[in-house]
């Protein structure tokens, strides 16, 4: 850490997205964001921001954030027009503002899918996310004794496989990003993690074909293989697994 | 949910429909190429002498342009009434022109169908009426009189980098949703579908813009 930079603080300013309810009209409102340094966070930056919004008596900006550590999946903004702000594998809760330079604008917007409406300012509904792991991301399994750590063996390529895909925080930045509001990339990596394992192989078939039901069900578009959510994805869950549900689903035609 | 309603059952027959109209694409292409040595005309007998397979083919590809063309068109309304809002800014990482392009590409597509089946098969066109009623008849002479107008070229040239953009992004994209992808093999097959692309461009291309340079006349 160079002493100089301890001094240095910046001034930015925000156009951030703000909208009262789901169906109020939204609108942009301009912000100066002052004493920011290079140490903040994004968030801890319109922590800032919200501070004196506060103070001079204004609505704060509203927007989700839990973990703050990159691993919860709430954080969920786009900024200047990529979800989580274009660093890549970099939740925008991970994006520090020496990122940015002094006198920068910064565009700051809600994801954007007809599947996730927005419920206030920067906080928009992913219920969706979650209605499509409830048809069909998980494995069924009977209570009983604890069963036997090397009872199913599993090969190291395919658990190290399946944990790739498992590293998705499900936090809808591919949705957001990709043009046509699919959220393929999300539902691939739980079909693809659960197919790559004994435990998930025997309710494969029925698993692709809910799961893809309950996405469309829910809104969202199809997928166009531009890749985009594997450029957007904070844990950079790759478009391999999107293959491996095309794969899955046309192997479920014939089970 | 049935197949032909589900995201990804859809984009299955489009990908093989559209994989399909590729191999076409480049089987016709071969074809066509026999005009540099000279024997277009004899290509083009014994294609009409394979008699009723000729219409068997006809009708295949009919049934594969319909097909792609009508899910193609649905899916792309899906994706939009999925997406009712667009951001204020939207910085892309990834989405080519190319694939943002697909539905305007394809509807050329469509409208050159037409056109070039009215113009060298059905031969409704002007410059070629004096060709109508022959099978095949002198195929050489119909095509350099076609393209000695500069017009009729732009249209086939334009129409061919239309199908060079679709082909860019809609052959990596055949192996994708065929689930034919790995890690590795992904940029790979992206580089052969735009060496494809562009292998048809300049093919197609080369055969007007001869004509109207004089190389072959
Ligand atoms: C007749 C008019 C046509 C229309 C309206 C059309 C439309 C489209 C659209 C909208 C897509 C993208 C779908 C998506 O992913 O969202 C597409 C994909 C594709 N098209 Fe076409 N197209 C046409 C003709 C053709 C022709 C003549 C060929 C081949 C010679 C072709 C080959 C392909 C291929 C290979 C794909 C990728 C399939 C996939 O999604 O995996 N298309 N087409
Ligand atoms: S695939 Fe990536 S972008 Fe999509 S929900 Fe999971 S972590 Fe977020
Ligand atoms: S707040 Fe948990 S990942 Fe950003």
């Amino acid at each position: 850490m160079s002493s100089h930079n301890e001094h240095k603080s910046m001034t930015l300013t925000l156009i951030v997205w703000r909208q009262k309810n789901a169906t109020a009209q939204g609108k942009f409102d301009t912000y100066t964001a002052k004493g920011i340094t290079e140490h903040h966070s994004f968030l801890e930056m319109l922590d800032v921001v919200n501070e004196d919004l506060i103070k001079g008596g204004k609505e704060p900006i509203m927007f989700d954030h839990d973990c703050r550590e990159g691993i919860c999946g709430m954080c969920s903004q786009v900024v200047n027009g990529v979800p989580h702000g274009g660093q890549e594998r970099t939740t925008v809760c991970q994006l520090h503002m020496r990122k940015f330079k002094d006198g920068d604008t910064i565009y700051i917007e809600p994801w954007r899918a007809r599947a996730f409406p927005i419920v206030r300012d920067l906080i928009v509904d992913r219920t969706a996310l979650d209605t499509i792991i409830q048809a069909g991301g998980f494995t069924s399994c009977h209570t009983g004794g604890i069963p036997d750590g090397n009872a199913i063996l599993i090969s190291k390529p395919d658990a190290d496989y399946a944990m790739d895909a498992a590293e998705c925080i499900g936090c809808g930045a591919c949705a957001a990003a990709c043009p046509n509001s699919a959220a393929m990339l999300f539902t691939s990596a739980k079909v693809a993690q659960l197919a790559a394992l004994p435990q998930g192989k025997p309710e494969a078939s029925v698993r692709v074909k809910k799961m893809l039901d309950a996405h469309k069900e829910c809104g969202f578009g199809n997928c166009s293989n531009h890749y985009e959510c594997q450029a957007a994805c904070p844990k950079g869950i790759n478009v391999k697994f999107i293959a491996k549900l095309n794969r899955e689903y046309l192997k479920a035609q014939f089970a | 949910m049935n197949f032909l309603k589900s995201s990804v059952g859809r984009k299955v027959l489009m990908a093989i429909t559209g994989q399909l109209m590729v191999l076409f694409v480049v089987v016709h292409l071969l074809g066509n190429s026999t005009i540099f040595i000279g024997l277009i005309n004899s290509y083009a007998e014994h294609l009409h002498s394979l008699g009723p397979f000729v219409w068997v083919f006809r009708l295949a590809l009919l049934a594969m342009v319909l097909t792609h063309a009508y899910y193609g068109i649905q899916v792309t309304l899906e994706n939009r009434a999925a997406t009712p809002q667009k951001y204020a800014v939207n910085r892309q990482l990834k989405v080519s022109l190319a694939g943002s392009s697909m539905i305007w590409t394809g509807l050329t597509l469509a409208c050159f169908i037409i056109y070039h089946l009215c113009h060298f098969t059905a031969r409704l066109t002007s410059d070629v009426a004096g060709f109508a009623g022959q099978v095949p008849g002198d195929v050489y002479r119909m095509l350099v009189t076609s393209f000695s107008h500069g017009l009729t070229v732009f249209v086939y040239v334009a129409a061919m980098a239309a199908l060079c953009l679709h082909l860019f992004h809609g052959i990596q994209s055949f192996f994708q949703t065929m689930g034919w992808n790995s890690e590795c093999s992904l940029p790979l097959f992206s580089k052969l579908g735009k060496a494809v692309a562009v292998i048809v461009l300049l093919g197609y291309g080369s055969i007007p813009v001869a004509i109207l340079a004089g190389i072959l006349s």
